[in-house]
């Protein structure tokens, strides 16, 4: 059964140093509360896990968490690049960040090959790109009954899977509806996984299309807009001037630090940091 | 910008010009799967026009969108909200996309050669990169997968090169049958469309050559603007210049009206 906890004290609970975490969100519904807490926490050397990281895991990385990156598509959507994800990759700052990178179908067949248990996944890829001269987590299989070739890549097993996502009842089941990502296998292929949700309710919304039962969640927490500048549907919309905002922000790397040390580090939790943002955003749009 | 309009007031920018000659290519019906930004204005203009009822597809999981503007990412509220399906990430690149369900990936890239082959990875060593773009997204199995596929990139030596700095998605590879002996099932790339003109790829050789200019743009320009020796087709066309309609719905389209 998920235990209904503080995000402080999930995150405290089931990230350590050194892990693979997943923080899962297919441009919605993106574990923005989450994230900020693994910065709070001050948690290093983590291995992080995402198809699209954006702004969340720009701000991971400036902040210093992460020591690997295993990702297929890494930028700010509808803005341009990520300055703290090129910075690192580019110039090593804060550190050297190793990157293992696939493609979108690629790193949805490990997903799934995750969530399935088994240890591998097949797909029609990566053929003729260059994509396996530097990834070594893709391998060419033929097919044992039709002589096919195809391209195998192994599962992905994080340590931790954190979505964000709509509700949860007392009980602790999970329920989210829109843009659904592949926030179901991030949670299915983990070994333990932390969902926060805009609230608590005495039932599930007949809205709901992915439901994740209490007990292959480890923590649950009440996050009021965790998903924030992202969006959650049915709740609030897309923060589109936030994400056009973090171009300037993370462009300087002094200008990014004393952001983070300003929004997050001085913050006591989202709510507080939620609150400096939107006092600062008025007037921006 | 150059004036392409007849009517000496209202001028085309050569976003709006390569936005409404990639939105043409479209045929009403047709499913095609849509990246963010231009492709996925030139989309939406088409339903707006001739093609009501194109199918987009986009790779957030969303089936037959809708949306009444550009969006800004791939996974807006709206998208959701007008589509015929919202499904997973794994099902869309899986039952949609490779098995074959998808007539046309619209695709923009940094770099593309003679060949149609993109790069979305990285300029200069991919070790030590000069400039680390996005990555492969869900461009290479689009690529590879899509009946066929629409490339928009402004022209210029940096873009139009001779060489990839990094293979991201393949179109007719090494030229020839380099394609098809990959076992790709899609026929590749079949128009790029630039602020300068079209290219289409030679039948036999696979090689992309301007078939089309853009009103006011010169043949040097195109070969100026690549960085190979640019071939032109001995059928060269001109653009047909955009219309009061179609200019008139594309900025209705880009204001959310």
């Amino acid at each position: 059964m998920a235990e209904i906890t503080t995000l402080a004290e999930a995150i405290a609970a089931n990230v350590r140093d050194g892990d693979t975490v997943a923080l899962e969100g297919f441009t919605h519904l993106i574990p923005y509360a989450a994230g900020h807490e693994l910065i709070r926490q001050q948690r290093r050397d983590l291995t992080l896990v995402r198809m699209t990281p954006d702004v969340i895991y720009d701000q991971l990385i400036g902040a210093g968490c992460a020591r690997k990156l295993v990702f297929s598509w890494g930028g700010n959507p509808g803005v341009g690049s990520l300055h703290r994800f090129r910075d690192a990759v580019e110039k090593d700052w804060p550190h050297p960040i190793e990157i293992e990178e696939h493609s979108h179908a690629g790193m949805a067949t490990r997903y799934v090959a995750g969530a399935s248990g088994l240890p591998f996944g097949v797909l029609r890829g990566y053929v003729g790109t260059n994509l396996p001269d530097h990834t070594n987590t893709i391998a060419p299989i033929t097919c044992p009954f039709t002589g096919e070739n195809l391209t195998a890549v192994p599962a992905l097993r994080p340590d931790v899977g954190i979505i964000h996502a709509q509700q949860a009842d007392q009980h602790g089941n999970v329920g989210l509806w829109g843009i659904q990502g592949v926030q179901k296998e991030a949670i299915l292929s983990s070994d333990r996984s932390i969902v926060t949700v805009e609230e608590i309710v005495d039932e599930l919304d007949p809205r709901v299309t992915v439901t994740l039962p209490s007990w292959v969640v480890s923590a649950v927490a009440v996050v009021p807009s965790g998903a924030h500048p992202s969006y959650a549907h049915g709740y609030y919309e897309r923060d589109n001037d936030f994400y056009r905002a973090w171009d300037d922000i993370s462009r300087d790397r002094s200008t990014f630090s004393a952001w983070i040390d300003e929004h997050i580090m001085r913050t006591e939790d989202f709510a507080e940091h939620l609150a400096l943002v939107r006092r600062e955003m008025v007037g921006v749009s | 910008m150059t004036a392409v309009m007849d009517d000496a007031t209202t001028t085309a920018t050569t976003d709006e010009m390569m936005t409404i000659v990639a939105s043409r290519e479209l045929r009403n019906g047709t499913v095609c799967f849509v990246g963010i930004g231009l492709p996925s204005t030139a989309a939406n203009l088409a339903r707006h026009m001739h093609a009501p009822d194109a199918v987009l597809i986009y790779e957030s999981g969303t089936i037959g969108a809708k949306p009444t503007r550009p969006p800004l990412s791939i996974g807006d509220g709206e998208l959701a909200d007008t589509a015929d399906a919202v499904v997973s990430v794994p099902e869309i690149f899986a039952y949609w996309l490779q098995a074959g369900r998808v007539d046309v990936g619209f695709l923009g890239a940094a770099q593309l050669d003679r060949f149609g082959n993109i790069n979305t990875t990285v300029v200069g060593d991919y070790d030590h990169p000069k400039v680390r773009l996005p990555g492969a997204g869900g461009a290479p199995e689009i690529a590879a997968s899509a009946k066929q596929t629409y490339i928009m990139l402004r022209q210029n030596p940096r873009s139009f090169v001779a060489e990839l700095d990094f293979r991201t998605s393949v179109g007719h590879y090494e030229g020839g049958h380099s394609r098809r002996e990959l076992g790709m099932a899609g026929a590749g790339p079949t128009v790029v469309i630039t602020d300068i003109g079209v290219l289409r790829p030679e039948p036999t050789t696979g090689e992309f050559v301007l078939t089309a200019l853009h009103p006011g743009r010169t043949v040097e320009e195109a070969v100026a603007a690549t960085g190979w020796p640019l071939r032109v087709s001995s059928d060269l066309t001109h653009t047909e210049p955009p219309t009061d309609q179609e200019l008139r719905a594309l900025r209705a389209l880009n204001a959310g009206a």
